[in-house]
Order: structure tokens, then sequence, then C-alpha cells
């Protein structure tokens, strides 16, 4: 798709084509599942913590293109980060998809994960793109369960109607 | 296209001018970012014709006060035009008396009121309500809530694959504990008609009341209440070319003499003490405060347009729409149409291998094509299907054929983005 402002880039279709680090991870020390009630996507997030090192991480799940590749893109940049780093990212990644930083004038740690920054202006698919964040912050802090529904959720922001 | 099709365009077309009808629409003009827009998601909400925008605006320039209130001209003129939009309602559905139609704020309070009026006053412990599958999630949660309170059971009507009711389970789950049945006219997740005049008159000659969700069918095909013999019969302004904030709670009027009020406040009483309070006659006894009298206006506005097209001539035109968007989806490659019941409304919902229905819905509206993508809040029907969500497709009278071509160039360019 040639529009520049299109959310769906190369980069996203592929990662939903081929998502990366898919699937179980056999004796994960933390993990999470995340769902969003309001459009039924939901994904577990599984790691393995060495020390402060994110050592392996997988995620698999039900979602739409934009979770998915965020969820993909996510796992193949958080892997071998320290927790901190890791919640450093979530933290800009969030930052990003709700328009409180701008990327082409604040530093970050994003690097190709800048290719989300359109989901600003789809205020409905905000959540999509956050949700495995959200959820590996969840498994981090080994948190059971997360949505983006909870109510002391700082992401939460209505949608609509659902 | 086929030989069916060919000949249900004509007669359409002699009956219907489309063009001059979307002229009365000046949403219907707009661009979106470079796009005309496509707007196919009239059973969220419909459009509004000048015509209601103008009613609107005299309304609110030369005819505002509060109602049943003052002795002066205002006040006079406003309950006059709010009381004439309610005889219009009641003519719109064939109501025998006006005083059967209780102004609320769309279907959503009108079933709330249904239960707390109705419900909550003759349905107990043991007691069994009977709804479907194919409900709204207005139809479930207020008769849910009502069930944890008292004790009370939901039982549900199942659907086959088709989305279509089984009727015999329907007949099945009748028995001496039944008290009520809610059920919706037309199913807002996959247009499926549901054959109500059969099945109220199962309910009635059980002594069960009834309670049809209408927000679906009353834009779309003449309803006439007195025919159909159901108790309660709800629906929506705001999907009927009328404005947000408004609806309509038919019920019969020894039913509503029956019932407790659902709300306390003004308007609706006839004197109150500290020691006593007696309610209202019917239909104000279910009115407290201020109404939305603009809106209810309103409505009345969208009605007289909606008569004057011909609701007979606004359901031909829209099945022609449907016949003519089905056909062209079953050809697409990966398309697949959920709901196909024998007798529908003009909604389709349908899936894209390989596409989640949030993906469909924003290539969609790149095109200037707006379409409801999600659960439709009718989560069971979507795990009956075992689908997270659809994308949803729902036609109104000023759509057009080359509309519902946007719609298929859509998808194929939705398609070739995740092919």
């Amino acid at each position: 798709m040639a529009d520049p402002k299109s959310l769906y880039q190369e980069v996203i279709l592929d990662h939903n084509r081929k998502p990366r680090n898919y699937g179980e991870l056999a004796q994960a020390s933390h993990k999470a599942e995340g769902h969003n009630p309001l459009c039924g996507d939901h994904l577990s997030v599984a790691l393995n913590l060495e020390g402060e090192n994110i050592a392996a991480i997988a995620f698999q799940g039900e979602s739409c293109a934009i979770c998915k590749a965020s969820a993909s893109m996510m796992t193949a940049n958080v892997k071998g980060k320290t927790r901190q780093d890791a919640e450093t990212m979530i933290q800009e990644f969030r930052d990003m998809a709700t328009g409180h930083i701008d990327i082409g004038k604040q530093a970050h740690h994003l690097g190709r994960l800048t290719v989300f920054a359109g989901v600003r202006d789809l205020p409905t698919r905000v959540k999509c793109a956050i949700l495995p964040w959200h959820t590996l912050h969840a498994a981090l802090n080994s948190s059971a369960q997360t949505s983006t529904e909870s109510e002391n959720d700082p992401m939460h922001a209505p949608i609509g109607d659902a | 296209m086929s030989a069916r099709l060919g000949a249900l365009q004509p007669r359409s077309a002699a009956a219907f001018d489309v063009e001059r009808i979307r002229a009365d629409f000046p949403i219907l003009k707009l661009r979106l970012e470079g796009k005309p827009l496509v707007y196919l998601d009239n059973a969220a909400s419909s459009q509004m014709p000048q015509q209601v925008i103008d009613r609107l605006l005299r309304y609110q320039t030369s005819q505002h006060a509060n109602i049943h209130r003052a002795v002066h001209t205002l006040s006079e003129v406003a309950t006059a035009e709010y009381e004439e939009a309610r005889r219009k309602l009641a003519r719109f559905v064939n109501a025998r008396e006006e005083r059967e139609l209780i102004f609320t704020s769309g279907t959503t309070e009108a079933i709330n009121l249904a239960m707390h009026g109705y419900g909550r006053k003759f349905i107990g412990a043991g007691d069994e309500i009977i709804l479907t599958t194919l409900e709204h999630h207005s139809n479930i949660v207020p008769w849910q809530m009502l069930a944890q309170e008292k004790g009370a059971r939901i039982r549900v009507v199942p659907i086959n694959d088709a989305g279509e009711l089984l009727l015999d389970e329907y007949e099945k789950l009748f028995n001496e504990r039944t008290q009520f049945v809610g059920l919706s006219h037309v199913s807002n997740a996959l247009g499926s008609v549901n054959p109500v005049k059969q099945m109220i008159a199962y309910a009635r000659a059980r002594g069960v009341p009834v309670l049809v969700d209408g927000a679906q069918a009353a834009p779309h095909m003449k309803v006439d209440v007195q025919d159909l013999d159901c108790d309660f019969y709800a629906f929506s302004g705001h999907k009927l070319c009328g404005p947000t904030g408004i609806g309509i709670l038919y019920g019969k009027a020894a039913l509503l003499e029956r019932m407790q009020p659902f709300k306390g406040g003004g308007d609706m009483i006839l004197s109150v003490t500290f020691e006593k309070t007696t309610y209202n006659v019917i239909p104000q006894k279910f009115e407290a405060g201020t109404p939305p009298i603009a809106a209810a206006i309103g409505l009345g506005a969208a009605v007289d347009y909606l008569s004057a097209i011909g609701m007979d001539a606004i359901a031909v035109q829209e099945h022609g729409l449907l016949e003519y968007a089905t056909e062209q989806l079953q050809q697409l490659p990966g398309v697949r149409i959920v709901g196909t019941a024998r007798d529908k409304a003009a909604v389709l919902s349908f899936v894209l291998d390989g596409v989640h229905p949030h993906d469909v819905g924003t290539l969609l509206n790149q095109d200037g094509v707006a379409v409801r993508t999600g659960h439709h809040c009718a989560q069971p029907v979507m795990q009956r299907f075992k689908l997270p969500a659809t994308s949803r497709a729902s036609f109104a009278f000023y759509n057009t054929l080359a509309e519902v071509d946007a719609l298929v160039a859509g998808i194929r360019n939705v398609q070739r983005v995740f092919c």
C-alpha cells in the first residue's frame, strides 16, 4: 500500500503474516493474558527472566493485524533486554500510540516500532496496538490477567458504543 | 446479475427516486479525505433529512418552553406539539390509543422501563423469562439484572446456522413457570427477521406477555402493534431518521396501568405529600421530569417523512439493496456472509478469510466506506458462530447500488492489502 499515512505498511503486514516468536514458551517464568472485550482480541505473553534479562519471550492469540504485528515486533525488540529497558519501551510505546510524545522531536528507544505512530489518528485502534505491551507489562509484574477495560487502567479511554 | 434482481430494479426505481431522496440528507454530500461518504452503518444510527433538521430548528426558535406546566402561550404550544408527536408515533405503529406510547430515551430505556415497571412487580423467584440468542445486549442485561434480583431464570431460544430461531425449541421452553418473553423483531447483528407474530400468538395463548425489541424493524418495515398483538414494542428515534435521546415504549394500556412507575419525579404524579404520592395516569406515570421535548417533536417529523415515502416502498428499496449486495459478496472469493436467514432486513454481516474485521473496517474507512465492525452488542450471536467479530454493512433507503459497488471495491482493496 503506497499511502504513507496508512497504518498498513509492509512491515506491519509482514509481521501479521509471519509473526515472530509466536507460540508456546516451555517453562515460562512469567506470563499474562490480555484481552480487549470491546473487539474480542485476546493474546497471551510468556517470558523467561534470567536475572533481570528477558532471555526468551513468546506470544499467541487471536487478534487483528495491528495487534498481532505489534506483539510480534514487541517480542523481537524486547528479547535480550532488561526488565527495566522493556518497561521504558512499554511507556514510550504507550505515549507514542496515544500521542503523548512526538517521536520526531523527543528521544526514544522505539526504533522501527515507530511504524505504529499512525494509530494516534485512529482512536478506536489505539488499544489494538497497545494490548500486547499492556500484557507484557502484566507479565513482567506477574499479574495473572489484564484487560484494556480494567478500571485502574491508565490507558483506559472510552471508545464509544461497543 | 440474476433475473430476480433484474426484475426488481425497475420496480424499485419506479417507486423510488433515490437521488431526489438523497438530496434531503445534507450529510450524504460529505466528502471525507477527498472521498464521497458511503454510509453503510444505518443499523447503528441513521442520518437525518433536512425536513427533520428544519423541524428541530423551528421548535427551538419559536416554540420551546416546558410542557404540562404553565398557562403561558409557549408552554401550551410546546405541550400541543409534544402530544401531537405522540399521536404521530401512535399512528406510525397503529396503536389503539396514543396513551399507549411512552417517550423514553431510546430502546434501551424502553426495555428497562418494562423490566422495572412490569418485571419487578410481576416476576418472582423461580419464574422463567424466555429470550433468544439473537438479542442485543439491551434485551439481555436488564432481564439478567431482574433474574438476579428476584431469583428468576433466563431461558434462551437457540438459532440454526442460518441465524434463524428454532421455533420447536422456543415452544419447548414454555412451562407453568414461564412469565415473560423478550424477542427481537429483527436481529441487529445478522438481519434475520423473526416470525414474531407467530411467536407472540404462542406465548399469549399461554397467558405470557411478550416484549418485542423493534429497534431494527421499525426503520425498515411497516409495524402494526395491534396486528402483532405484542404487549410491548420498543424502538429508537435515531435509527428512524430522528434525533438521538428519544425512543418509544409501546405497551397495551391495561398492562401499563397495572405497572409500577420506573422513575419518580415531576409530571408523573397527581399529588404529593410526605405521607403519600398519587401517581398520574398513563403515559405521564412513566414520564417523570422534563422529557426530551425537541427530540420527541423531531421524531414526529421523522415518521411523517418516512410515512410520506411509505414504509412498504422503503422495505422494497432496501430489499433490492440487500439482494444486490448479497449477490456481489457471494461472488467474492474469501468472503463469507454470516446470517443467511430466508427472511432478512438490509443487514449484511460478513467476514474475510485471514483478515480481522477491525482491519476491514479501518481499511474500508480509508475508501470512505463506513461499516460497523465488532460484536454488535450481540456477543451470544458471535459465540454461536464462533467468531470474535464481524464486519456489518447495513443499508437504508437512501443508499444506492453504486454504494454497494463501492463496498465491493473496498473489500477487494482490503484483500489486495492482505494478500
